[in-house]
């Protein structure tokens, strides 16, 4: 297995920890004048989403993830399952619900996607920051309101549930930030 | 890997990092470091930063270079270190009979980069034959008290620290004691070697104790483990006590001091002890026999000497949360 040196540790590396994959989100060099270097770190697990503090000694070894991010798109989902497909080796994988965490919410057919594998086996998926879905339903519009200080839920074509201003209507586009889940605007398709 | 290019210039990699405003924040330290010892008599000298001896220690690693026989072949010569302190050199000057000294001096750790630590770094260091331990521990309160303003530094012993900080004795501790004590603090997964007392307490030091020291004054920790006695004398137990200080100001370590070790004998001991660690940690022995232990033999005068990482005084008087931002050029745009 491939291992990185303390002295190598940098933000961003993909490490593995008793066989979960990890990405370093910081690493602090310490050392007393005369003493023990040690590098400080915090890393998450990119299997759980958890946040841990590690610590290791200079001169240790720490092994390497085998992670690696494709292109995939979105093919389609059949029952709790989405099933997407590489796009340069046309290689198809499936992820469960859980494992899709938020992701599940804003993805449709044909969807560009960010997949990371752990192990040659998908871990996570990364929609776009901002994608456009259609209102499955909602309760119908306040006429003439086009405050946005007046909010409701509405059901999404993927089946997700988002706060939205209260004058959509059923069959309206939606811009949608992925990453915050809210509301952006209206899109016109 | 394939060989680093000299020059992995990214765009804007030719601006200082330092402003202009903290630049002259260092000059006007380098100034008042200057007047606080010439005020008190010590004479200003320069040493070498390459030389045949260095320091032997188990943590502190050495840049080595070659001065070539032939120019036309640079890897073939001597090899020489990059001093990590001018300590070899000023002891020299000490046992000359050179008095009270002290040197602005660059040095080198190989390593060592993070947010307050830059490989070449400059240490303001200085020795005053006569002094105490406590006359030696005065002096270096009398010298934060200059800098910061904050009045006479508190002086804690490692011991009292460790107590109020940890919970236990660092001098009596068992090793389950301490195994203990680091997995509480977070460091359970640390494979420490089964006898290596100091990683434990190097770890539960900067880890418990180092963030709490110096909050509202400077703080002087004094009376080290003997086992990290480096230059320090050790007075005999027990426990055994190495009289060595080092003074922190909001957390961070800013210097170290020792009252200095004049017995020869015990050197080579303890140079040997350190190069047998350096080989457990598959690191390059460091050569035992110096001049240094030349001018021992020949007499040091009873004296106490430390040193003061220059760099971090800047990043406190300036507010700077790294390094690089007191440096003109830290290591990446040298």
């Amino acid at each position: 297995m491939a291992s990185y040196n303390t002295s190598e540790l940098k933000k961003g590396l993909k490490l593995q920890i008793e066989g979960d994959p990890f990405l370093l989100l910081e690493c602090n060099f310490v050392k007393p004048g005369k003493g023990q270097a040690l590098y400080k770190c915090r890393l998450k697990n990119l299997l759980r989403g958890t946040v841990i503090d590690r610590t290791w000694k200079s001169g240790d070894s720490v092994d390497a993830a085998d992670v690696e991010e494709i292109d995939a798109q979105f093919l389609y989902k059949q029952m709790d399952n989405y099933c997407f497909m590489d796009n340069k080796s046309y290689e198809q994988y499936e992820l469960t619900k859980d494992q899709m965490d938020d992701a599940w919410k804003y993805v449709k057919e044909g969807m560009e996607c960010s997949m990371m594998l752990f192990n040659g086996r998908p871990i996570s998926i990364s929609p776009p920051n901002h994608v456009v879905l259609k209102v499955d339903y909602c309760e119908p519009a306040i006429r003439g309101n086009t405050a946005t200080n007046l909010t409701k839920p509405v059901k999404l074509e993927t089946g997700a549930e988002i706060i939205c201003p209260a004058f959509i209507n059923i069959g309206d586009l939606l811009k949608i930030d992925t990453r915050t889940g809210e509301y952006i605007e209206r899109a016109k398709e | 890997m394939a060989a680093e290019s000299r020059h992995d210039c990214r765009p804007a990699d030719h601006r200082p990092t330092a402003s202009f405003e903290t630049l002259r924040s260092r000059a006007g330290l380098l100034r008042r470091v200057r007047a606080f010892f010439d005020a008190r008599g010590f004479l200003e000298v320069e040493t070498p930063c390459l030389s045949a001896d260095v320091v032997v220690d188990r943590h502190l690693d050495p840049l080595e270079v070659t001065l070539p026989t032939d120019v036309r072949r640079p890897d073939v010569g001597r090899r020489l270190y990059l001093q990590t302190s001018p300590e070899f050199h000023m002891k020299r000057l000490l046992a000359a009979g050179a008095g009270a000294i002290y040197q602005i001096a660059r040095v080198f750790r190989a390593g060592e980069s993070g947010p307050r630590h830059n490989p070449e770094f400059t240490l303001v260091e200085w020795y005053r034959p006569g002094d105490s331990y406590a006359a030696g521990r005065a002096l270096l309160s009398d010298l934060g008290e200059a800098l910061f303003g904050l009045g006479p530094a508190e002086q804690l012993s490692y011991g009292a620290a460790f107590a109020r900080y940890v919970g236990l004795d660092p001098h009596s501790a068992s090793l389950a004691e301490l195994n203990r004590a680091v997995a509480a603090a977070g460091g359970a997964s640390l494979g420490f070697a089964a006898d290596d007392r100091d990683g434990r307490l190097d770890y539960l030091l900067v880890t418990c104790v180092e963030p709490r020291l110096g909050v509202d004054v400077p703080t002087i920790l004094y009376d080290y483990p003997a086992s990290q006695a480096a230059l320090a004398q050790v007075r005999p137990g027990p426990p055994a006590i190495a009289e060595r200080f080092e003074l922190y100001v909001r957390g961070i370590e800013l210097a170290n001091g020792y009252h200095e070790l004049l017995d020869a004998n015990e050197l080579r001991q303890r140079n040997a002890a350190n190069n047998r660690l350096r080989s457990v940690d598959g690191k390059p022995e460091l050569p035992e026999e110096s001049r240094l232990l030349a001018a021992m033999q020949a007499g040091l005068p009873e004296s106490v000497g430390a040193a003061l990482g220059f760099d971090r005084l800047v990043m406190l008087a300036t507010g700077a949360e790294t390094i690089d931002q007191v440096l003109a050029f830290p290591i990446d745009r040298a």
